[in-house]
């Protein structure tokens, strides 16, 4: 891994918003004025943190240093920052999966990935011509996003196919660490 | 050069077609059942009619063809699992004698590489398979070129029917079924097209590169690939790459000494994803980046001209 402070890294942010109108807007003003590059928003919108407040993670690429700055503003526009770049990802696999993905319960693939390995889904689209019924006899598909460790990649997809054959389902995995050739 | 052709399938009646333009003279010329055989050069366009009209090239005995008066002996019959019989035999007669082999045949070097080159080392003739990988392409006389221990990784779509399937499942939004139908109505898929779509054939190639690569070091064969196919993919699989900027191609893949054949996501605009039959390499050099070599892999003309290549170089 390079220790150079110009490299673009992806950073997940944890932030308390309060319940107004705007709350959202008036966060990521200060990631994107400071050099960040939003990458997705998790609005939970429907659940409450202890102290009453709306959960939000947010994924976003900087340099180290930027990422620095976007705290501070975060911090100084008087936003609670609950987390921030403790969990450094920086790289994301997709990968598609078909198969009776519904029926082999597709939250418990999901979360089998993520317990096994240090990924996090960030996406997850799925495509089930037949409806999602859980008696459904039809295959569907899914695209699931993770964000992983540098050089994390290969144990990520190694896990994906074992959890995948353990379900018999069909994995297409990128070509390349990140799919990118 | 005086050729003997043995196989009368698309490449192999191609070969024969084509020599004359390359400066060669057919002296042989069989099928599995009969031969034609001239030392001085077999009568091409009577030979194409005998087969037309009555399913064999001529009355001579096809084992006399491999016997025969010659200097290189093309190998173009269908390729074969296992001992890679009887191509292999026609390479053995053919070397021992002394006379140079060109293949297009991918059995012998696919499944018997070492055996090749041990019966190569004991002949004063040589043996040169550009035509068995890629069709047209100069994939494996650019490897020679560059040294393969200047290549790190090969990557690539060597299979035009499951390439035509897949493009076409993606851009439509048809399924697999419908497209394979459709693709053996157009000639593009044959009737049996199992070892296209199961990887068998890319696979195969992808030995092949893995041979050369190794430089007589391991050797590989099919059984030493890991391969999946694309039979029965879903649509909807290929849709939700696309909605993602990519796309489903069936890649073959030679880095570290492993070959691996599977569908994998590949950017909707990579060199990788070549549209329709089209085939495509990508060389991954030490110092001189990627090198991407695409053409047509398949074909009777096609294939014979780097046949005919190959006999150019010997």
């Amino acid at each position: 891994m390079s220790d150079s402070t110009d490299e673009v890294r992806s950073y997940t942010v944890r932030l308390e918003l309060v319940d107004k109108p705007g709350a959202l807007l008036d966060a990521l003003d200060p990631i994107a004025s400071n050099g960040g590059n939003l990458l997705s928003i998790f609005h939970e919108r429907g659940n409450l943190t202890p102290r009453g407040q709306i959960p939000v993670e947010v994924d976003l690429e900087a340099t180290p240093e930027r990422f620095e700055g976007i705290v501070e503003a975060l911090h100084e526009a008087g936003i609670n920052v609950i987390q921030a770049g403790a969990e450094r990802y920086s790289e994301a696999i997709t990968v598609v999966l078909s198969g009776h993905l519904i029926k082999t319960d597709l939250s418990d693939t999901v979360s089998r990935i993520q317990e096994a390995t240090n990924a996090t889904v960030t996406d997850l689209s799925l495509s089930a011509p037949e409806g999602t019924e859980a008696e459904s006899e039809e295959p569907s598909s899914a695209r699931i996003r993770l964000a992983t460790e540098q050089n994390a990649t290969q144990a990520v997809i190694d896990t994906i196919r074992e959890v995948a054959e353990d379900k018999s389902l069909r994995v297409i995995e990128p070509l390349g660490p990140g799919g990118d050739l | 050069m005086r050729l003997a052709v043995i196989g009368a399938g698309a490449v192999g009646s191609s070969v024969v077609e084509l020599a004359a333009d390359y400066g060669h003279t057919v002296t042989a010329y069989a099928d599995s059942q009969s031969a034609a055989i001239d030392a001085g050069g077999i009568d091409v366009d009577a030979a194409f009619d005998r087969k037309q009209a009555d399913g064999i090239v001529g009355d001579d005995d096809p084992a006399a063809a491999v016997e025969g008066p010659y200097d290189v002996l093309v190998e173009a019959t269908p390729t074969t699992l296992g001992d890679a019989q009887p191509g292999f035999g026609h390479v053995e007669t053919a070397l021992e004698t002394d006379r140079h082999v060109v293949l297009a045949n991918k059995g012998p070097v696919a499944e018997r590489y070492a055996d090749v080159r041990a019966l190569e080392r004991d002949s004063a003739g040589s043996v040169l398979f550009e035509a068995t990988v890629g069709g047209a392409m100069p994939v494996l006389s650019t490897i020679a070129d560059f040294d393969p221990e200047q290549i790190t990784a090969v990557r690539g779509v060597l299979n035009g029917t499951a390439n035509f399937i897949l493009s076409r499942m993606g851009a439509e939004g048809l399924g697999y079924e419908h497209v394979l139908a459709e693709a053996q109505d157009m000639g593009v898929a044959e009737a049996d097209p199992t070892f296209d779509v199961d990887g068998t054939d890319a696979a195969l190639k992808g030995a092949i590169v893995a041979n050369v690569l190794s430089d007589g070091g391991n050797e590989y064969t099919l059984a030493d690939a890991d391969v999946e196919g694309i039979q029965d993919i879903e649509g909807s699989a290929l849709e939700l790459a696309a909605e993602d900027g990519h796309t489903v191609r069936l890649i073959v893949e030679v880095v570290d000494g492993e070959v691996r054949v599977g569908p994998r996501l590949v950017p909707e605009h990579a060199p990788l994803a070549p549209t329709g039959t089209r085939n495509i390499v990508q060389l991954e050099t030490e110092h001189a980046g990627r090198l991407n070599i695409s053409g047509r892999g398949a074909g009777g003309p096609e294939t014979a001209s780097a046949v005919l290549a190959d006999v150019g170089r010997l």
